[in-house]
């Protein structure tokens, strides 16, 4: 996958927990939590949305690797990389 | 020396484990016979000599750290007092504060407590729409708020809120229409004596949801103060000088029971962590910070216990000594999880916002039973009863019937907040009637079996159908909705809507993400919902009430019951 598609992938998983997040201002180092107001459970839904999206596993201790765009992008596409896409 | 006998001589020598509050000597100081929770929780301290101790111990969400002693605690709480006199307030006044768990939310609480005014938290999650009717109905003279949550939320309808006097805003600049806190705190006297309330006199107002209706505000009084140092020490083991973190926030009533005020007045060390749930800020902060005891709710622990076991092998938990939980039942493998993994198993208790401190719990040196809720606290009786006409009756072991308790204990609610109807409907024969469905066993240990009501339990927070409805038919696609609580294995329950919808619109995903979207930037996401459901019709009655009960049975596959009253089906 290439990083637009990663990026567009994480913010149609994003915006679909979260439909009040408006996809156009999102900035790429927004907290999930802290700027977006996601909370424990939309993450968890955010996680689940992703592995359904990109057969991608996110363990909890590497919940803070997705806590913004900057941070998800590169990482999902190194797990994706990693195989276990 | 044995664990055993590790832990006896860290708990000091045993008290009378069974002597109610009434009898337990020094709780409190209650000079002249006021009581102030301000006093009790900060400046009793100061004046015994212990200032010095550490009060707060607050991380900030991007890896600050600050100690407050319980001198500075009350300077500055003091100060905020002044502030507010200043401003020409005075008791009877309501301040409500909306922000996160930063150290400003613990010297507003007891700044206004000390001022003999009334404090209101509201969680700072919330949406627009919960923050608004909170405050109209309790009358909000005063809002302590930050600028990024001002303008977000309240700014729009600010004026609309008629009693609404004053907006502090946290730090050195505000918004027009506003005043910055930090200025008038920095030349506020940095002393203030107590206002010398009554142990009746009006404290705290804790908002909870109605099955219908608005939202209801508990009345809490000063004297509550004595059950939370009773409470904190018996179901908690809260001691001088314990390092405790409860991770509640102030917003709901465990995070102000619990999370402020048992702490303090017990003279405990409190820690506050401004961040989210994050499982290995978490486990560090145990670790780090030597954390004694720990309360936290049934969602965190399987969050916890998601992540496995070996997620938490290279941290050292052995300073932990008491482990509990509130929220929901916390079910029998986090129990049996938790003593592998910490040492320790949860102690799982109950209680709720209408009588502001636990009541039943899995005590320290108990035996846990675990998914019982444990048994009462000495001085509470509870029992388990069956509504009949206008009476009801006690059923014995082992029957599922309405969890109810004789009031009489000081936390309990004075009343809901302009809603004296509500408020003696929640009595009979004597009874406080808790809306919970529970069984007690022949060993006297009580187990929680559901609502009696519609309320949903998501997250450890009550959440009213009404409210959530509300918002979903103010979008203009909505013509009715109907919305109950899902089983979640994680959150215990998750919020699902069932909508019909006006002439015009048609169902899609679009459509389905625009009404969570709309509900969410309303509600906040602790409430609105993560699911919602397209319908031609819901199911009714002939008056026209929605029946949400039979949505739930058919959602979970159970038998719909009667359905005698029902006039229109789903379709």
């Amino acid at each position: 996958m290439t990083e637009t598609d990663m990026r567009r992938a994480f913010i149609d998983a994003l915006v679909g927990v979260a439909p009040d997040i408006d996809p156009g201002s999102l900035g790429e180092d927004e907290h999930i939590q802290r700027d977006l107001g996601l909370d424990s459970m939309d993450v968890l839904n955010l996680v689940a949305s992703l592995h359904d999206r990109l057969g991608i596993d996110i363990p909890e201790a590497d919940y803070p690797q997705i806590a913004t765009l900057a941070l998800a992008v590169p990482y999902l596409q190194a797990a994706g990389a990693s195989g276990q896409g | 020396m044995s664990q055993r006998e590790k832990l006896e001589a860290r708990s000091g020598p045993a008290q009378d484990a069974n002597a109610p509050w009434s009898e337990v000597p020094g709780l409190i100081d209650a000079p002249g016979g006021s009581v102030n929770i301000a006093y009790e929780a900060v400046d009793r301290h100061v004046r015994h000599g212990h200032g010095a101790d550490t009060a707060l111990l607050w991380f900030g969400a991007e890896g600050a750290r600050r100690a407050l002693s319980f001198a500075e605690l009350a300077e500055q709480t003091a100060r905020f007092a002044n502030v507010l006199r200043a401003h020409g307030l005075d008791r009877g006044d309501s301040v409500y504060a909306l922000m996160g768990r930063v150290p400003e939310l613990y010297v507003t609480a007891l700044g206004t407590l000390k001022a003999g005014l009334v404090f209101t938290p509201l969680f700072s999650a919330f949406g627009p729409e919960p923050i608004r009717t909170r405050m109209e109905i309790g009358g909000a003279t005063v809002l302590v708020t930050t600028e990024a949550l001002y303008r977000r939320k309240i700014a729009p309808w600010r004026d609309q809120v008629a009693s609404l006097r004053l907006v502090l805003i946290l730090g050195d600049d505000a918004p027009e229409g506003c005043v910055a806190l930090g200025p008038g705190l920095a030349a506020a006297v940095s002393t203030f004596e107590p206002v010398p309330t009554r142990p009746e006199d009006p404290a705290l107002i804790h908002f909870t949801s109605g099955t219908t209706g608005r939202p209801k505000g508990a009345v809490h009084v000063h004297g509550a103060v004595l059950y939370h140092a009773f409470s904190g020490r018996v179901a908690l083991d809260l001691k001088p000088g314990t390092i405790y973190w409860c991770t509640a926030d102030p917003g709901w009533v465990t995070g102000t029971s619990y999370g402020i005020i048992a702490p303090l007045v017990n003279r405990a060390m409190m820690i506050v962590d401004e961040a989210e749930f994050d499982l290995q800020r978490w486990y560090e902060t145990v670790q780090r910070e030597r954390v004694e005891v720990w309360y936290t709710a049934p969602t965190a622990i399987r969050m916890m216990m998601r992540s496995g076991q070996k997620a938490a092998a290279p941290y050292d938990f052995s300073s932990l000594r008491f482990l509990a939980s509130v929220g929901e039942p916390l079910n029998p493998e986090a129990v049996i999880w938790s003593e592998a993994v910490f040492g320790q198993p949860f102690h799982d208790n109950w209680w709720q916002t209408e009588t502001g401190g636990i009541m039943i719990a899995n005590r320290p040196g108990m035996r846990v039973r675990p998914g019982s809720m444990g048994t009462p606290l000495p001085g509470i009786a509870a029992g388990i009863v069956e509504r009949d006409g206008d009476g009801l009756h006690e059923l014995g072991d082992g029957e599922v019937g309405e969890l109810a308790l004789r009031p009489g204990w000081p936390s309990m609610m004075r009343t809901y907040l302009g809603e004296q109807t509500r408020y003696d409907k929640c009595f009979a024969d004597g009874w406080y009637l808790s809306g919970d469905l529970a069984m007690r066993d022949a060993d006297g240990y009580f187990w929680f079996v559901g609502r009696a009501d519609d309320l949903i339990k998501s997250s450890g927070h009550l959440i009213g159908p009404f409210e959530v409805e509300s918002a979903l038919i103010e979008h203009p696609a909505v013509a009715e909705a109907g919305v109950i609580g899902i089983p979640d294995e994680t959150a215990g329950e998750v919020v699902k809507a069932y909508v019909t919808l006006n002439p015009g619109y048609s169902a899609s995903e679009d459509l389905e993400r625009a009404l969570r979207g709309h509900a969410r930037s309303r509600l906040g996401p602790a409430v609105a919902p993560r699911e919602v459901i397209f319908r031609t019709t819901l199911p009714k009655t002939r008056s026209g009430k929605i029946m949400r009960r039979l949505l739930k049975a058919r959602e979970l596959g159970l038998p719909e019951g009667d359905i005698s009253t029902l006039e229109t089906d789903e379709s």
